[in-house]
């Protein structure tokens, strides 16, 4: 076999004091009652626990002090978005911009972009969204169409974005646009360019999900300017830079843990003595995120050596977003119940309706979005020398 | 190609760059002499029962049975995490040795202040429904109990046996097995797993010692933990097989790899492979770190967790990923002459033995529910 490098890898001290931190931070939350665990996971959005997460210095740990960040390694970082997950917070505003719009500016930005934008980051106050997806291009993203052309000191953008995450609630994007020809491998002439929402030339058009939400959006360009300090990499570097940005999405505990929350209800709803069918089924989905973690902490390490592990990444994805789907369908089977919107939380059982029912709508996207399982399984065959 | 992944772990450990790699050298060293002695011909032998000689020989100059003994006892001392990649490397290479079982028996056996004989060992029981009682005796102890499927059983030169005596104390007792009544039987690979009757055994005081911590309760969780770290081995030659022939195989004018439902089958194997790896890798480095077979008490009750997660992590992948490799390889691989089954048949016996998926995930479950939801989240953390 040819080898992954998903090589056991400690957690360095600091990573240890910043488990410390965010889990005080998180039980001064739970202490408020800022939010409700069972009815909220890292997609849901809520821009003030943000900004005090930002200001416990939780966001943005991994940049220079001089971006207003810690430099902290990535395991530090991998220790607090667990911690975040497993108590089911509410990080959605800051999650795309922490997880890899940051490291993207850092590594690719203009000292422009960097000085102005990394450190309101960094405080968690500055929000991004991912504009990748267009109506022609799903998984095959090298079909984007959304054009740049030349202008004066920049770049003038036109076409349209789907299924942006929060671009109404967001500050930027990161938006992979064509500047050029495709050529014969068809990853040519694409550049990621990052997008005020606040200056015109971009508008946002809400598209409902299927609970009823608004999360994500459609979102025009037209003749909008994108000044050359806010290009990331060199005009043509698109695809390269954006494959390396799926490293950071793909590879996070975001996909494995995203209903945590409803396997602890879970395990409390079926109490301290289990019948043989429940311990059996429980057991298994444990034995299934035990490993997780250690391969999604392996990448984490291989993204601090600066490596861009896209194969391992593919391969967390696509084993943690099957373990996530499997959780709700479990769930049921070994507790029979009605799942029920906003049953309230008085008590275990309410609770436990409540996650299932959050998680039963949200559980399809798991396995779509950041790139779907078959679009997983693909970059793993080419990482098996298949293709 | 082949040794890339369980040579991982050696690769990133912080070694030192001067320094030579123990680890890395006794590996290499084992996969060459798997290589050269796991012929076609020992394997077709073995399935009939012929032991390899010359393979058993090799292994035993090379020190490997003896990783798992200290060298001030006249061991190899072997870290114990190494000691269970060789054990990955031989299971990789199908050999078909109680190469593990000798380890572990070795071990455990020079821990109690045992001198180890030459040879082969083995251990037992292996499965929670048979037990040994020893009753004292002038002179020595009297063993009685009926045992299934002891590895390789008569095979090897002596069986270390678990029995509680009749005031409870766990023990261990080092019997040569020529000396024992068997029945011969065999798990799905051909391997022996046969069947001992004890009545009235009646043993000398210094064939019998104390069981240390690791073994108080009986071999159930160390035998988890070398069947998980070999079904590791096995998953990966399977994968092996399975991606030569998808580059080899040619249909509709293309190799079978060129086909989108083989590479999504194979990828799909590939994260299975992945993750029971690293659940094997989980329990090794716990293992390791707690002391491997020198454990303490407390730490062998904290090993439960680890090894439950390896066995029913790498016990699942088996079944999957066995489908998934003779799928890819069609007819062929359902040959005796393509290697393959040497591969899988021990997938599917592995999987079962020391407990299968349903036993440990059910320890995971009552152990995780009886601590409840909150507290599940501090052993998967850190
Ligand atoms: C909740 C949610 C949030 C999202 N947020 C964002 C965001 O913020 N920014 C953004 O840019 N995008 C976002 N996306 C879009 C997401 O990245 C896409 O949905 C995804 O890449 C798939 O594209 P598609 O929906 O067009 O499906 P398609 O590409 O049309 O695929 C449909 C089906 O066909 C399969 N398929 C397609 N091509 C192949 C192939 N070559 N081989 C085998 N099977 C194939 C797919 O796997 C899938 O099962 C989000 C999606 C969801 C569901």
């Amino acid at each position: 076999m040819q080898g992954f490098r998903f090589n056991p890898t400690a957690l360095p001290p600091e990573a240890e004091a910043a488990r410390t931190r965010v889990r005080r931070f998180l039980a001064g939350e739970l202490e408020a009652g800022t939010y409700a665990p069972h009815r909220s996971s890292w997609t849901t959005f809520d821009a003030g626990f943000s900004r005090r997460a930002g200001a416990a210095g939780l966001i943005g740990m991994t940049l220079p002090t001089r971006y207003g960040g810690q430099e902290q390694s990535d395991l530090a970082r991998f220790v607090v978005t667990a911690e975040l997950l497993a108590a089911g917070a509410p990080c959605f505003a800051h999650w795309v911009a922490d997880r890899q719009s940051a490291p993207q500016i850092l590594r690719h930005g203009s000292e422009r972009a960097r000085r102005e934008i990394l450190p309101p980051i960094a405080r968690g106050e500055c929000f991004f969204g991912i504009g990748m997806s267009e109506p022609d291009a799903g998984s095959d993203l090298a079909a984007v169409r959304t054009r740049a052309v030349r202008t004066d000191g920049g770049w003038l953008v036109t076409g349209s974005k789907i299924w942006t995450s929060n671009a109404h609630r967001v500050h930027y994007l990161i938006a992979l646009v064509r500047t050029g020809d495709a050529g014969e491998n068809r990853h040519g002439g694409l550049t990621q360019v990052i997008v005020d929402l606040s200056k015109p030339g971009v508008t946002v058009r809400p598209i409902l999900n299927m609970a009823g939400h608004h999360e994500f959006n459609e979102v025009f360009f037209s003749d909008y300017l994108v000044p050359d300090d806010m290009v990331l990499g060199a005009e043509g570097q698109g695809w390269e830079i954006v494959t390396s940005e799926l490293a950071f999405e793909r590879s996070g505990p975001d996909r494995f843990l995203s209903d945590y929350p409803l396997l602890v209800e879970l395990i409390d709803r079926v109490g301290p003595t289990p019948d043989a069918r429940q311990a059996v089924e429980i057991g298994r989905l444990i034995a299934h995120l035990a490993p997780l973690m250690r391969m999604s902490r392996s990448v984490a390490g291989l993204l601090h050596q600066g490596q861009s592990p896209e194969v391992e990444a593919a391969l967390v994805k696509d084993v943690g977003t099957a373990f996530e789907r499997e959780v709700p369908e479990v769930a049921r089977r070994l507790v029979p119940v009605e799942a029920e919107m906003d049953s309230g939380d008085d008590d275990a059982a309410d609770r436990f309706a409540d996650a299932l029912a959050h998680t039963v709508l949200d559980a399809p996207a798991y396995t779509l979005r950041g790139g779907t399982r078959e679009v997983m399984r693909g970059v793993i065959a080419r990482g098996l020398g298949l293709r | 190609m082949e040794s890339e992944v369980n040579s991982i772990d050696a690769q990133s450990r912080p070694a030192p760059e001067a320094e030579p790699d123990i680890s890395a050298i006794v590996l290499e060293q084992a996969d060459r002499l798997f290589h050269e002695h796991v012929t076609p011909a020992v394997q077709a032998d073995a399935d009939r029962s012929v032991w390899p000689t010359d393979l058993w020989r090799a292994v035993e100059e090379a020190g490997l049975t003896l990783a798992l003994v200290p060298e001030h006892a006249g061991g190899f001392g072997l870290p114990p995490d190494d000691a269970l990649r060789v054990i990955r490397r031989s299971a990789w290479a199908a050999a078909p040795i109680p190469l593990a079982e000798t380890m572990v028996a070795a071990g455990l056996w020079s821990l109690t202040g045992g001198d180890v004989p030459e040879g082969s060992l083995t251990l037992g029981p292996v499965n929670q429904a048979d037990a040994i009682t020893a009753e004292r005796r002038a002179g020595g102890w009297r063993l009685d109990g009926r045992v299934r499927r002891i590895p390789w059983g008569s095979a090897a030169g002596n069986v270390l046996l678990h029995a509680v005596s009749t005031d409870g104390e766990p023990l261990v007792a080092l019997v040569p097995s020529d000396t024992l009544d068997w029945a011969s039987r065999r798990n799905l690979a051909d391997e022996p797993r046969d069947r001992l009757s004890l009545s009235g055994l009646d043993v000398r005081w210094d064939a019998v010692h104390p069981a240390p911590a690791a073994c108080r309760d009986g071999f159930l969780p160390l035998g988890a933990l070398i069947r998980s770290q070999q079904m590791v081995g096995a998953l990966e030659r399977a994968l092996d097989h399975a991606l030569l022939h998808a580059g080899e195989r040619r249909q509709f004018g293309r190799s079978l790899s060129k086909f989108q439902a083989v590479q999504h089958m194979l990828a799909e194997a590939a994260g299975h492979f992945a993750a029971a790896t690293a659940a094997a890798d989980l329990a090794a480095a716990e293992w390791s770190a707690a002391g491997g077979l020198e454990a303490g008490a407390e730490a062998v009750a904290e090993l439960a967790f680890p090894i439950a997660v390896a066995k029913a992590r790498t016990g699942e992948a088996a079944g999957i990923v066995a489908a998934i490799v003779h799928q890819v390889h069609g007819a062929m691989g359902f040959t005796q002459e393509h290697p393959l089954h040497y591969s899988t048949r021990r997938l599917w016996s592995w999987r079962d033995e020391f407990g299968g998926e349903s036993h440990w995930q059910a320890e995971i479950g009552r152990l995780v529910c009886s601590r409840g939801g909150a507290a599940l989240w501090e052993r998967l953390a850190t």
